[in-house]
């Protein structure tokens, strides 16, 4: 039943994102950064965390889970730390993630080199 | 003397025969309908280079070279090259040139370039400056995209107009004696911009370029679309050339029998997943001197009227809000 | 034609994106990965790591995918099938840092490299870092109350 609740809603994520692509002409760089501030302000309204709940991976997988995950932290930062965590609650957070996607990113590029397309 | 006719045509009255032409495409162009007719297909295109910009004029060096070797000259023979690419700086021609021990003119009309070069190097050969002149351009998928789009690894989907960018160089040899097909009209278009600013539908930017120019070459000859064999544009695509043909009509020129476009020619549109067409210089570079010139050989086209497209985008001024100028050069070449 | 009557018939000369076979291609491409990640989670969870470190390895462990599968030229073949059903899911931050730094590298390990790997993960990380402090400003002024 997780599996089904994590597929139908990620599904339904890449489906908004979808429709954005191609009636709206954003390119993907502008719909991830739309998806990553939508996930900090849908858990700043309290809306994210309870689709967390509902669908695990579904809701944290797309990139609105990076968001969400970015305003969990700065919240539990502000009341460990108070005006500091305001600054150090986001990145904390979400340090896993980006240090993974640059130091993958990195040893990929070396490792690799660019293809022709067909 | 070369006589001016109109706003915009000059008539050459010494008309320069096109001696030779050679044509070099990349793998998927060699997979198209037109496979068999480029002088060489590619079987990497990385052409054994470190750089896709290498890639670029290393492909329009062995162009220029295999010219010069089909129509017997050495370099010293050629009064003037002119080449132009779509890359910033034009360093597909420059560091193709760099090897070369000819005088050089460097050129950018975008996917324009093949006659745009064929125009002043007619009009420098009529003029009596110059006896050999080589036209030569080119465009390669990996560093047009890596410049104007995304990464190539980069995982989006392109628009149903989008145009994939033509590996691909052509060369022209004009010179002022001789036998063979000869450049006799040539007219130059002006800037146009209708203000589109979709980076995807290069076909609808140029559109407009394609139908002013056109019109001011009926308007200067006199001639009708009917004395064609054929009307090749250069990338405009499905789109583009859908527009041109539609409102060419309105205007009272029925070019829809005899007008061909080098992209839409050149894939096969389905079957490898093309979008709206090829596009880029290399595009009507390679068909032009490819099939195009062999069919003029074999004097199964007796006039033609070649003008390619070419759409002045540069992405960070469309980023700025800008849209796209476009520009259209015709050639006519009689048999 | 004025340009605005030219940009019309353009519009409806241009085919559009057929928008229901690519929203089902997103669903189903998008769904699978989630699902994807919520076999890790389980697994994680199995070798006895807590809900949020699970959650963590799993980002990190799809972030390792995308990035080796984009390497491997195989990300952005899949992408064409699946449109924002690759893009949206984390897998697909990995790949937009990947790809222009992969491409750079002829550019060199600095300029190249270490600057284009930022030219989609970068806009990311401003705004979202941007926005978790605005958030972070509103948690702390309620806070005093």
């Amino acid at each position: 039943m997780d599996y089904l609740k994590a597929f139908a809603v990620g599904g339904v994520i890449c489906v908004i994102g979808q429709i954005l692509i191609d009636k709206t002409k954003l390119t993907p760089a502008r719909i991830l950064v739309t998806f990553v501030v939508l996930g900090v302000f849908l858990q700043l309204i309290r809306v994210y965390e309870p689709l967390v709940k509902f669908a695990g991976a579904g809701a944290t997988v797309p990139l609105t889970g990076f968001g969400y995950n970015l305003c969990k932290g700065v919240a539990k930062a502000v009341n460990e730390r108070g005006f500091l965590g305001i600054f150090t609650g986001g990145l904390t957070a979400s340090s896993g993630g980006v240090a993974a996607a640059l130091v993958f990113g990195f040893l990929v590029s070396v490792i690799f080199r660019s293809k022709s397309k067909k | 003397m070369n006589t001016r006719i109109g706003t915009q045509t000059v008539k050459i009255e010494n008309p320069p025969v096109i001696l030779e032409t050679a044509s070099i495409a990349g793998v998927k162009e060699g997979e198209g309908p037109l496979g068999s007719t480029f002088d060489k297909v590619l079987t990497d295109d990385t052409l054994g280079e470190k750089t896709w910009e290498k890639s670029e004029s290393t492909l329009q060096r062995q162009t220029a070279l295999l010219a010069l070797e089909k129509a017997r000259l050495k370099q010293s023979d050629i009064n003037y090259i002119l080449a132009g690419d779509l890359l910033n700086q034009c360093v597909g021609a420059h560091y193709s040139v760099r090897d070369l021990d000819i005088p050089f003119f460097g050129l950018y009309g975008a996917c324009s370039t093949m006659t745009e070069s064929m125009s002043i190097g007619s009009m420098l050969i009529g003029g009596g400056c110059a006896d050999y002149v080589m036209c030569l351009t080119s465009s390669h998928f990996c560093s047009s995209e890596r410049q104007f789009r995304n990464p190539l690894e980069y995982g989006g989907q392109r628009t149903p107009s989008a145009q994939w960018t033509v590996t691909g160089a052509g060369c022209a040899v004009l010179s002022s004696h001789g036998d063979g097909p000869r450049v006799t009209h040539v007219t130059t278009g002006k800037v146009i911009d209708k203000g589109v600013t979709d980076i995807s539908n290069m076909g609808a930017a140029m559109a407009p370029a394609a139908i002013d120019t056109l019109l001011a070459h009926f308007a200067d000859t006199g001639a009708k679309p009917d004395e064609y064999d054929m009307i090749l544009t250069g990338d405009l695509g499905v789109i583009g050339s859908d527009i041109l043909c539609e409102l060419m009509l309105k205007e009272g020129f029925d070019i829809r029998k005899n007008h061909r476009d080098c992209g839409k020619l050149i894939y096969d549109i389905e079957a490898q997943d093309v979008h709206a067409g090829g596009s880029g210089c290399g595009c009507c570079g390679s068909v032009f001197c490819g099939y195009i010139f062999g069919e003029l050989k074999k004097r199964n086209l007796k006039k033609i009227l070649v003008m390619a497209t070419g759409a002045l985008m540069n992405p960070m001024v469309v980023e700025q809000g800008e849209s796209i100028p476009a520009i259209a050069h015709a050639v006519t070449i009689e048999n | 034609m004025t340009n605005k009557e030219y940009n019309e018939y353009v519009k409806q000369k241009t085919p559009d994106s057929k928008i229901f076979s690519n929203c089902l291609k997103a669903f189903v491409s998008g769904g699978i990965i989630c699902v994807l990640g919520q076999v890790l989670i389980a697994v994680f969870g199995k070798c006895g790591f807590g809900e949020e470190d699970a959650s963590t390895l799993t980002s990190i462990t799809l972030i390792f995918l995308g990035a080796l599968l984009t390497g491997l030229d195989i990300y952005p073949k899949i992408a064409k099938f699946a449109g924002a059903g690759t893009v949206v899911p984390i897998t697909g931050f990995a790949n937009s840092v990947v790809s222009p730094a992969l491409e750079a590298k002829t550019e060199g390990m600095v300029l190249g490299v270490g600057a284009k790997i930022f030219t989609i993960a970068g806009p990311v990380i401003l705004y979202g870092t941007f926005a978790s402090c605005a958030a972070g400003l509103i948690y702390w002024i309620i806070s005093l109350f």
